[in-house]
């Protein structure tokens, strides 16, 4: 992703973060969303880290970004936080089975549809730098 | 500007910086990773003020309540006194005062000092031998009970510390203790919430402090105690902790035996198992877990699991420090 796209997404998206709430609703999502990622065998054991608030933390830096609010990440940061997952295996199946989990959290969380589409819309633009290509 | 201080010395910090950014530039060694309040390895302490309060987003509530906070998140509002983790620790000298054994391989040490030492119950100290010789262990009192610490010591085969306090150290010995550190501990708020506490061994003596503190604080909730160990001679303060769940309503004592003879009045079973399977729903419950390193892991995943919210789940897990 260029730095232009990564400002227009800022800018774009900064409104999402507040329209679904803020750091409120990013916390009322991660946990229920990390206890549907432990529960699904397919994906589990690239998030079974023993540090359980670690990665507690790490998907609340994720939402942060669904939801388009503060955060730095660039396109690198993604590469390299993953590229162990990706030498294990992770592929766009895992991938589609985060994206599945993302948005049935939001659905249950009463977000409105367009809100869930614009937060997955922002996730799945990670989707290449996660899996390293 | 406003200025940081840390032990001696003074550094500044700009407007636009945060406290990382500014001590980094004075390069002051502090640990750090992302910079983006996510990895917590910059988790630094307040010693004067509160800290801001967007600096101690995503810490659990008794981290919070004893002013540490996050480095790279912190705009500092007024001059801060810091205390990094690794910088080096103020220690007491206290004196023995009971030394007597809680069951055939745990040390009942009592621990006396001139001044009130504050802590919460729940809490580590490090204990110092004059040669220098350190180890962490967890305090079993409340602050509520005069000058003094109590510590319950297990020997460990060719622990050169826990033999020491067991084979040597006598009624009337000094002995060297840090300030307390740790946030495993209890805070006095919502006293309707179910308490979940589950230890192995001599996890029980952070657990007794905390459910001692909340018993005394009035804690309405119901409060689990499951501790376990393989053998029932393993196990000790049996008969308080009986007499305490007669006392109290709300507090159940379950005490656990995972070896094949089981007496009457013990549970069959992993105290980890035994508790989950007692328990169906955590949510909205606080958990405190202490002991045996493999056990709190596989805990704090179940007891989120099954409801617990992570910011309501506390671990001290008991590392053994080889000879």
């Amino acid at each position: 992703m260029t730095d232009k796209q990564n400002n227009q997404e800022a800018t774009m998206s900064k409104s999402l973060y507040e329209r679904i709430g803020g750091e409120p609703a990013v916390n009322a999502a991660v946990e229920l969303f990390y206890r549907k990622v432990l529960n699904d065998h397919r994906i589990n054991r690239f998030f079974d880290n023993s540090d359980m608030d670690k990665q507690i933390a790490k998907q609340k830096a994720f939402f942060t970004m669904a939801f388009g609010g503060p955060n730095n990440y660039t396109g690198q940061d993604m590469r390299n936080a993953h590229a162990h997952l990706v030498k294990r295996g992770l592929d766009d199946s895992h991938f589609d089975a985060v994206m599945e989990h993302l948005s049935s959290t939001l659905v249950e969380l009463n977000v409105p549809a367009d809100l869930i589409a614009e937060a997955a819309a922002i996730a799945e633009s990670a989707r290449n730098d996660v899996l390293g290509r | 500007m406003v200025k940081l201080t840390i032990e001696e010395n003074t550094y500044a910090c700009q407007p636009d910086e945060t406290v990382l950014d500014a001590l980094l530039r004075q390069e002051v060694n502090v640990s750090y990773a992302c910079k983006k309040g996510t990895c917590h390895s910059c988790m630094v302490r307040s010693l004067d003020t509160p800290p801001p309060e967007a600096a101690q987003s995503g810490l659990k509530n008794t981290l919070k309540k004893r002013n540490h906070f996050l480095a790279c998140l912190c705009h500092p509002e007024q001059d801060m006194v810091i205390k990094l983790p690794d910088q080096s620790e103020f220690y007491t000298e206290g004196t023995v005062v009971v030394n007597d054994m809680l069951n055939r391989n745990t040390l009942l040490l009592i621990i006396a000092f001139k001044d009130a030492f504050e802590f919460n119950a729940g809490q580590f100290v490090n204990l110092q031998r004059a040669d220098g010789l350190t180890r962490s262990y967890s305090i079993a009192n409340t602050p509520q009970e005069s000058n003094t610490l109590e510590f319950h010591i297990r020997r460990l085969p060719g622990g050169r510390f826990s033999e020491w306090l067991h084979d040597e150290i006598k009624v009337g010995d000094p002995i060297a203790v840090s300030e307390p550190r740790g946030h495993c501990f209890y805070l006095p708020e919502r006293s309707e919430q179910g308490i979940l506490l589950v230890g192995t061994g001599t996890g029980l003596a952070p657990l007794a402090g905390i459910l001692t503190d909340a018993l005394a604080h009035g804690h309405s909730g119901p409060i689990y105690l499951f501790h376990g160990s393989r053998e029932a001679e393993d196990l000790y303060r049996i008969d308080e902790m009986r007499q305490l769940a007669e006392q109290h309503q709300n507090f159940l004592y379950i005490p656990c035996i995972s070896g094949k003879h089981v007496p009457e009045g013990f549970t069959h079973g992993r105290v980890n198992e035994v508790a989950l399977s007692t328990l169906a729903d955590l949510k909205g419950w606080r958990v405190f877990l202490c002991g045996h390193p493999e056990m709190i892991n596989q805990m704090k995943k179940m007891t989120f699991l099954k409801g617990a919210s992570s910011a309501d789940i506390y671990a001290d897990a008991f590392l053994v420090t080889p000879f």
